[in-house]
């Protein structure tokens, strides 16, 4: 018998048919901000014709600014889930936080950078006590964070004993709220900070150890603590970073509003999973890209305005941001499902 | 007579009322492959997870290289030259094979990028990556990026086996490696096996095929019901023999007296 080369294996062989589907796999599977960077360019074009204002430097930069609330608390929120957690307390720490520092300005007499260093800390906290009741007393993270929900809430109300509190402009602390303007593109010092959040986390989540082990923890952590990651430290980072960024969230929304109000984003917890989910990141942990939150907080912001410009019911832009997740959810799904 | 690389005296390992190990001894040397065979449920895996640090045992005592040892994580025991490819892999689906081969002792680039900065080596990591698949003859894996998912399962094994061998300091151990692999993959495992042993590697394998045990394997420590029902050879004893040891049919006295009578 003659021996020819070795015969392929069916790996092999299967490895260079590739369908559609699965090369459409391959890349959502690389990229998970493709997609809602595909809807974001596609509203844009679409609320662009409807109303050429929609285009208007003016009103992109009021896009943005409306974006940077959420959009930095989607940072943090995207640390938590890229964990296979979810974080429902984010918002209200963030109020809290503001709320203390506002208060240590106003009625404290405290100077802003002290003041700012405290509400930080507080945020720090509240996320370290997430991180400590999941990873320690092994708690849903759902559940945790919904009764720390409940805690910051109260806690903010409490604080606040009905009052909102108002800063001047141009102080240390509303300092975020003070506007650069780019010809008639206003920026604030709000939207730059939280783009470079993006920028910061974007690199650490790609381009350190600790982002690879935050991947790998939501994605199995079982096979991570085999492989050495320990996954307890990981996760427990995870909540007391988000806590860091919620911080930097806080100091935004009080330049944003010039001031703090216990009942200013009672709506930011949601609107923050919202972001990501709507940006590609799996819910289930371990897939996603930071960018992708950005581009969902965005994406919220564009319906929400093009809308209104369009003149069109506002409430259609509930619609689509609930029929928007919807797909996300239902993509991931197809993502994770699609193996070898 | 050389001393063990690795030796545990009296392992003993209880999950409530499930006794997983009843006071194990095992002694590996330097430079040999033991193969540990056993029925499901014999106590192998659960006895290489207290060896690599995956679990901690709750009796008993480890000496790596004559000195006492215990291991509260896997790290500890990768830090004493310990790798070990579990059966259930230990891989990370949605990350790409280099960062599975580099998962949790990845390199930084040098200079301040690296120690400021903290970036990883990407790209110096795909490229060892790819030496050490490459190494392996593994030529089914061809893209290094692709995420561990999109492998099938023998290409997962050989990417688990592959880090473990990479890495290999004194010891490798390795849990049913070759579990879901076809016969060419399963000849290249058994070759790695025994170069990293010519390598002087000590090699644990755990394995339910007796052929290849009994191809490959130096000593045979044999599992049962929680405890070492003895160690045997492949020139002391056939497969036939080592498969009624291990179902409890004959104990190791008894068969030694069978293979002595029939000699
Ligand atoms: N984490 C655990 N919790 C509870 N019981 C366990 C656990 N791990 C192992 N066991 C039990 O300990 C015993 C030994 O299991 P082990 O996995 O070590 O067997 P094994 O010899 O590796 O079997 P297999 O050939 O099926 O891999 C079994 O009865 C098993 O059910
Ligand atoms: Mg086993």
């Amino acid at each position: 018998m003659t021996r020819v080369a070795e015969p392929e294996t069916a790996e092999e062989v299967l490895g260079q048919k590739k369908t559609l589907g699965r090369q459409v796999h391959g890349v959502l599977h690389r990229m998970p901000a493709l997609s809602p960077l595909i809807v974001l360019v596609a509203a844009g074009v679409v609320f662009g014709l409807a109303n050429p204002r929609f285009f208007l430097p003016g009103n992109l930069s009021i896009i943005l600014q409306q974006a940077s609330i959420v959009g930095a608390l989607a940072v943090g929120q995207t640390l938590v889930i890229l964990t296979a957690g979810i974080d429902l307390s984010i918002g209200a720490v963030m109020v809290l936080s503001s709320l203390v520092m506002a208060k240590l300005v106003k009625d404290g007499a405290v100077p802003g950078p002290v003041a700012l260093l405290i509400g930080f800390a507080v945020a720090v906290l509240a996320g370290a006590l997430n991180g400590f009741l999941v990873t320690r007393i092994k708690l849903p993270p759902f559940i945790v964070t919904l009764g720390t929900l409940s805690i910051f809430t109260a806690g903010t109300l409490i604080y606040a004993q009905g009052q909102t509190i108002s800063l001047p402009a141009n102080t240390f602390l509303t300092w975020t709220g003070s506007t650069i303007a780019i010809g008639s593109f206003n920026l604030t010092v709000g939207v730059i900070m939280m783009l470079v959040l993006y920028v910061v986390f974007a690199y650490a989540l790609k381009q350190t150890a600790w982002g690879k082990h935050l991947y790998a923890t939501g994605d199995d952590p079982e096979a991570s603590g085999l492989a050495g990651i320990r996954t307890n430290r990981v996760l427990l980072s995870a909540y007391v970073v988000a806590g860091a960024v919620i911080g930097i969230g806080a100091w935004i929304l009080v330049g944003r509003i010039n001031g703090a109000d216990p009942n200013a984003g009672v709506n930011a917890n949601l609107e923050s999973i919202t972001a990501v989910v709507i940006g590609g990141t799996s819910l289930f942990g371990g897939r996603g890209a930071v960018v992708g939150s950005l581009i969902g907080a965005l994406i919220v912001q564009v319906f929400d305005n093009g809308l209104a410009l369009a003149g069109v019911d506002p409430n259609y832009q509930v619609l689509a941001v609930g029929v928007l997740v919807l797909l996300a959810v239902g993509a991931d799904q197809w993502i994770r499902s699609v193996k070898s | 007579m050389t001393q063990p690389v690795l030796e545990a005296e009296g392992l003993i390992k209880t999950f409530g009322p499930v006794v997983g190990l009843a006071g194990v001894d095992i002694q590996l040397y330097p430079g040999e492959v033991l193969a540990v065979i056993g029925d499901n449920g014999a106590g192998k895996s659960t006895l290489i997870k207290c060896l690599s640090g995956a679990m901690v045992p709750d009796g008993g005592s480890m000496k790596v290289d004559g000195r006492v040892v215990s291991f509260s994580s896997t790290q500890e025991a990768r830090e004493a030259g310990i790798e070990t490819v579990y059966q259930t892999l230990a891989v990370a689906p949605a990350l790409d094979i280099a960062s599975n081969l580099f998962l949790a002792r990845e390199r930084r680039r040098p200079g301040p990028l690296g120690s400021v900065l903290r970036m990883l080596d990407t790209s110096g990591m795909k490229r060892d990556a790819k030496r050490h698949i490459d190494e392996l003859g593994i030529s089914t894996l061809q893209n290094i990026s692709q995420s561990v998912e999109t492998l099938s399962g023998g290409q997962r094994q050989a990417v688990a086996v592959a880090r473990a061998a990479a890495f290999g300091g004194k010891v490798v151990i390795l849990d049913e490696p070759t579990a879901a692999l076809g016969v060419r993959e399963t000849g290249q495992v058994l070759r790695l096996i025994r170069d990293l042993r010519d390598r002087g590697l000590a090699i644990i394998l755990i394995s339910h095929n007796m052929p290849n045990v009994f191809e490959v394997a130096d000593r045979i420590h044999i599992q049962r019901l929680g405890r070492s029902a003895g160690v045997i050879t492949p020139e002391s004893h056939t497969p036939a023999e080592a498969v009624a040891i291990m179902t409890g049919a004959v104990t190791l006295e008894t068969s030694g007296d069978v293979t002595a009578a029939s000699e």
